[in-house]
């Protein structure tokens, strides 16, 4: 079964936003709102310090919260690769999938329904890498299938050390950053 | 010495502009305080349906205020439901919680619960008929009489009425702690704590609304109660927060030290439930005369409460690296 992640490169990037725009230009986000971001966390103290640079979105959960809570079932996992989406038109707008989200990535768009990262599931279904790892100048994105071990993603996941967001919050992330 | 804390910039939230996740704002504390209200009084109808009514004198059961409280419970929950829709940012698209069932939701569970309370609440007006429902419609009132004047189905209406009210009672606090996001909620003594303190505010309102001296001296003692036991479950609900992991126990600072200290113990402990509880007190000694003030207290103390666990609870989160 094809379970879609990505897996991001820590060392490699650099904080550019470039994902970011990419991201805005691809799904039209409207002004003042965004599916993915960009966290510089600074540790240590002076002159040992260390930053750590990570792109991050929604996590396309394993067990999402936000599926879980939804009342009328607009959250949803997708049939294909359990990318987890929303149908805009069942969408009531009662903002408890934006509350149960650990990593806040759900917002309420101005015209009512909740949005996110959807992975870009209309460009992965027509072979093509979601638009943020497409225009990263670092490369320091992959994408692919987590459960197929000849794959890109889970080739790197099997040689490198790498840890998800909150895993404490119990929500088993599908984006795994590399360290 | 201690490593200070990790400096985090992230482009999402920027602490400038967007300083925590506010989804909820008072739509939702406010439908909150008046689903458990009707919650109470729903459990007060029921229970004054399963003693019997109409007898107070040989069998106080709160008989006398339960003629005007599904009609409080009525316009409480419609209010209530209004300011929940007003809450909703697809308005349009309201319906589509009643084309499915989520079990896992229980939002979802809540919507049904909400179809259920208002034929409840209007069983229970039927069974007690206002005089000027009984002048205006009295074929309809003598069917109902003739119904509430068999025990049985009586009873069995009375039951539905308390389950009913537990059901949508405990909803209110288990949507809350559902949402494991949220720190703060994410306490199973959330939803007995809005079941209790429903309960306590529909008790106040029985309390002021009865005409019977001896039925209003048994609700002041029904509400100290409620009153104690909710005063425990907050402590055990700060305590378990408190030494759990950081995040719990950093939720639980927001009002143990937090921005949100003053307004949880001024507002919603003394002022909401310790001075009602004394002049109750004083007042069940025959020390005071009874007034209605412990149970505006007791209302607006329920009320802050569900506005500072929802605004709290937001603010409160997972800690960063």
């Amino acid at each position: 079964m094809t379970r879609l992640g990505m897996v991001i490169d820590t060392r490699r990037c650099v904080g550019c936003q470039d994902c970011v725009v990419a991201c805005k230009t691809e799904n039209r986000t409207p002004e003042g709102y965004h599916r993915d971001w960009i966290t510089y966390a600074t540790t240590g103290r002076f002159p040992s310090l260390s930053l750590l640079i990570q792109s991050e979105r929604c996590n396309h959960c394993d067990d999402p919260p936000c599926v879980s809570c939804c009342p009328t079932g607009a959250s949803h996992v997708h049939d294909w690769g359990g990318v987890v989406l929303i149908t805009r038109d069942e969408c009531i707008g009662c903002k408890a999938c934006v509350a149960s989200c650990p990593y806040d990535a759900r917002y309420i768009h101005p015209d009512g329904y909740a949005d996110k990262c959807t992975f870009c599931i209309h460009r992965v279904e027509r072979g093509q890498d979601p638009a943020c790892v497409a225009v990263c100048p670092t490369r320091c994105m992959h994408f692919g299938d987590l459960d197929d071990p000849e794959s890109e993603v889970s080739r790197l996941l099997a040689s490198r050390r790498h840890h998800t967001i909150l895993p404490e919050a119990g929500t088993r992330p599908r984006i795994f950053y590399l360290e | 010495m201690t490593p200070p804390a990790p400096e985090l910039i992230s482009t999402a939230h920027s602490p400038l502009t967007d300083p925590e996740l506010h989804a909820w704002g008072w739509e939702i504390a406010v439908y909150l305080f008046l689903g458990g209200l009707t919650a109470g009084l729903l459990v007060l109808c029921g229970h004054a349906l399963w003693r019997g009514r109409r007898s107070p004198a040989s069998a106080p059961s709160f008989a006398l205020a339960s003629s005007g409280l599904p009609l409080i419970g009525l316009a409480a929950i419609s209010l209530g439901m209004l300011a929940l829709f007003l809450d909703l940012a697809h308005k349009p698209f309201v319906w589509r919680l009643y084309l499915t069932m989520q079990p896992r939701s229980p939002m979802s569970w809540g919507a049904w619960i909400l179809v259920l309370v208002y034929p409840v609440l209007l069983a229970g007006v039927l069974l007690d008929p206002p005089s000027w429902l009984g002048a205006r419609a009295p074929a309809l009132t003598r069917r109902f009489r003739a119904i509430a004047d068999h025990d049985r189905t009586r009873r069995w209406i009375g039951l539905v009425s308390i389950a009913t009210g537990v059901a949508l009672g405990v909803y209110t606090g288990v949507l809350l702690s559902s949402l494991g996001a949220r720190p703060l909620w994410s306490s199973g003594l959330v939803a007995p704590l809005f079941l209790v303190s429903g309960m306590s505010t529909s008790a106040a309102i029985a309390h002021v609304v009865s005409p019977d001296h001896g039925e209003r001296d048994q609700l002041l003692r029904l509400d100290s109660l409620l009153i104690t036991v909710e005063l425990g479950l907050l402590a055990l609900f700060l305590i378990g927060l408190s030494s759990s992991t950081e995040a719990h126990a950093a939720a639980a600072r927001l009002v143990l030290g937090g921005p949100y200290t003053a307004v949880f113990w001024v507002g919603v402990v003394v002022l909401g439930l310790v001075l009602p509880l004394g002049l109750q007190i004083l007042t069940a000694a025959g020390r005071i005369a009874d007034t209605p003030v412990a149970a505006v207290l007791v209302l607006c103390g329920g009320l802050a409460l569900r506005f500072v666990i929802v605004f709290a609870g937001q603010t409160s989160h997972w800690s960063r690296p």
